[in-house]
């Protein structure tokens, strides 16, 4: 399946892809429209410290702990992608606590909110990716096995 | 110095406020801090004082918020003594330094390749689709037998001296790591594997990760023989002996300390922090017999396997000069226009000394054919080869092959803002710093090297097949398929080729 990889060395801490995952979920067409004015909420943060920067996003991880703790059934796997059910969620937050990478945030309504590869959005591949100015961030098959 | 600034900025960073979301990406990409946040006002602020022009920041704005526009604040117009000039009595007059430049010339004086123009078959000879026949754009460097020779069973003797074999007429010209990235130099050396085609080491000496890349590469020996021993020599598939360069003739070069981190410290064999000084001459080299020894110096430590290029710049009397190349055991000569760029040159000899490539070239061309040793030597020509185009014309006017540089570094991202010489690239390329090296991903750098070149090897193809000519063999010194538009007697003269509509 394809995923996204992050490649730590060529990451430039540009934040590009942060404001192109909450243009990409904003169901608006102006990025200027959809995110000018706003405090975003991207499904993806770039961490890092001095000269490092990495890009940390869902995993979609095969034995998922988010999925296996949420106490209202909205996550779920699908074809391999972790979802959410925004209207099922209640706010529990119990996936921000357990999911290792730090990948599942709270959103602007108190419902968590994570990556779904964009593919339920207009995009339908990753936009953190497709904007990347560096290839720090890449949506890929890779041969490796997944946690 | 105290006193009056006398500087008012060159540019201004315009901001489409309706379109700014305050992402801050043009904040974090400009190293030359431009641009900042107001957490206060919630505003993007610019001190355009700072800014260089390089594009970075409207290339990755998001929303296409940014432009950078020259200011129109400007000095009483005067002809004589224009904006420019007087800046830089200004700037001399503020620090008492020579004037540093980068990259080529940029005055207005002729390009003679947009003055000349290219033949096509029409009736009586059929042009070549080169969609459908096959079309050879290889070429062969090096020195050509002057006639066949057969052994006493008449077999033909096929020995040759050392060719480089290039698969389109086009490599990559010197340019040193210190005066480019390692990442640059990495896009240069995967993209010429791929191509087959020479990149060129510079006077920097190569870095220990590239000499995989041995087989593509020309290793340069210039006057401050920087990085230059046994393993280096060996390691290259050419060497090339730098007598002088285009941008700069008559001046060696400098690297300054800053540039010289660990890494370019232990490939340029000086000490870290070091200003890296190559001095104008070869303190060798003071005739043709002096250069010929350094040529068999080299053929000998190589085990006569790798052709010897001697690189020098186009100046007034080139022919002669040549001409006693081509009597010095070089197998190549390698000559550089005065548009050709660089890192860092004193900005009255890149704009004032030199002649053009296309001149250079015709006299030079001419000049050993005329002394029956134009088969002694090919002939590499660069000093702002911009497109297949000028490939072509360069060849039908006697060039075997092109060296290119600026081009290839506006494929890497480089955006002309001319200001190497401060080592703050932002695209990553005329810097050390690691954080900056770090914007240019080689991964992505070499493919547009790699599309860059195909492009124009298809052109030149189409270019070729027009006139009826399938091989670029056939195109060297074709002078007739070419016409100049709007030069004088003695242009056309130097040139070789009559007015269009002759
Ligand atoms: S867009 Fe790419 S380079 Fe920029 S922060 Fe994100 S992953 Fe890093
Ligand atoms: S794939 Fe889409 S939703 Fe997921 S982090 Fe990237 S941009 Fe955001
Ligand atoms: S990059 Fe563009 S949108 Fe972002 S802060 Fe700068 S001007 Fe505004
Ligand atoms: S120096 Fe370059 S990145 Fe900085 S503001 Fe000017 S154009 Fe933008």
């Amino acid at each position: 399946m394809k995923r996204v990889y992050v490649n730590e060395k060529w990451c430039l801490g540009c934040h590009l892809c942060e404001y192109n995952c909450a243009f990409a979920n904003s169901g608006e067409t102006d990025m200027a429209k959809a995110l000018r004015g706003k405090v975003i909420h991207p499904r993806l943060h770039i961490e890092g410290q001095g000269e490092i920067h990495y890009a940390v996003s869902c995993r979609h991880c095969t034995d998922p702990l988010c999925v296996k703790s949420c106490i209202s059934g909205a996550l779920s796997i699908q074809d391999g992608t972790v979802k959410i059910d925004h209207d099922k969620c209640v706010g529990c937050l119990t996936c921000v606590l357990v999911c290792p990478y730090g990948a599942v945030a709270p959103g602007p309504d108190g419902a968590a909110t994570k990556c779904e590869l964009c593919l339920e959005n207009a995009c339908g591949a990753p936009a953190c990716a497709a904007g990347c100015p560096n290839n720090a961030i890449v949506y890929e098959e890779r041969e490796e096995a997944s946690a | 110095m105290p006193g009056i600034n006398y500087f008012y900025p060159e540019f201004e960073v315009v901001r489409n406020d309706a379109r700014c979301i305050r992402c801050q990406v043009c904040a974090r990409q400009c190293a030359n801090e431009v641009h900042s946040y107001d957490p206060e006002r919630d505003l993007m602020l610019s001190d355009e004082s700072k800014c260089v022009n390089c594009q970075r920041c409207v290339s990755l704005c998001p929303t296409r918020a940014l432009k950078i526009v020259k200011s129109d604040c400007r000095l009483r117009e005067n002809a004589n003594w224009e904006g420019d000039t007087i800046r830089e009595v200004y700037k001399q007059a503020l620090s008492g330094g020579v004037l540093l430049s980068s990259m080529g010339n940029p005055k207005n004086y002729p390009v003679y390749w947009d003055k000349i123009l290219i033949n096509a078959s029409q009736v009586t000879n059929p042009s070549i689709d080169p969609l459908r026949e096959p079309m050879e754009t290889r070429v062969f460097l090096g020195k050509k037998p002057e006639k066949l020779e057969r052994d006493e069973n008449g077999n033909l003797k096929c020995e040759l001296t050392p060719q480089l074999e290039l698969s389109m007429p086009v490599m990559f010209s010197a340019m040193s790591y210190g005066s480019i990235s390692y990442n640059a130099h990495e896009s240069l050396a995967r993209a010429s594997k791929e191509l087959g085609i020479y990149y060129n080491t510079g006077e920097g000496g190569l870095h220990e990760d590239f000499y995989v890349y041995g087989p593509n590469t020309i290793v340069q020996v210039a006057s401050g023989r920087f990085g230059v021993h046994r393993d280096y020599m060996e390691a290259g598939a050419a060497v090339e002996i730098k007598m002088g360069q285009g941008a700069k003739p008559g001046i060696g070069g400098h690297l300054p300390g800053t540039k010289v981190g660990p890494d370019v410290s232990r490939t340029r064999m000086i000490p870290e922090g070091s200003d890296a000084i190559s001095p104008a001459p070869h303190h060798d080299i003071y005739s043709i017999e002096d250069l010929r020894q350094l040529v068999y110096s080299i053929k000998e430590a190589t085990g006569h396997k790798k052709p010897v290029i001697v690189k020098v710049a186009a100046v007034h009397n080139i022919a002669a000069i040549a001409s006693g190349i081509a009597r010095s055991g070089a197998d190549i000569i390698a000559i550089d226009g005065f548009r050709g760029g660089t890192g860092a040159a004193p900005t009255r000899i890149r704009d004032s000394v030199g002649i053009p490539i296309e001149l250079a070239l015709a006299a030079v061309d001419q000049r050993l054919r005329d002394e029956g040793i134009r088969g002694n030597v090919s002939l590499v020509v660069g000093g702002s080869i911009r497109s297949s185009a000028d490939v072509v014309k360069a060849i039908a006017l006697g060039a075997d092959a092109c060296y290119i540089a600026t081009a290839a570094l506006l494929a890497l991202g480089c955006h002309l803002c001319r200001t190497c010489q401060t080592g703050n690239c932002n695209w990553g390329i005329a810097t050390q710093k690691p954080e900056l090296v770090k914007r240019l991903n080689p991964d992505l750098g070499y493919k547009r090297l790699v599309n860059l070149m195909t492009a124009w090897n298809h052109e030149i193809k189409e270019l070729m097949g027009g006139m009826g000519i399938n091989s670029i063999e056939a195109l060297r010194g074709n002078r007739l398929m070419l016409r100049g538009v709007g030069l004088t007697d003695a242009e056309l003269r130097i040139l070789g080729i009559s007015h269009a509509g002759e």
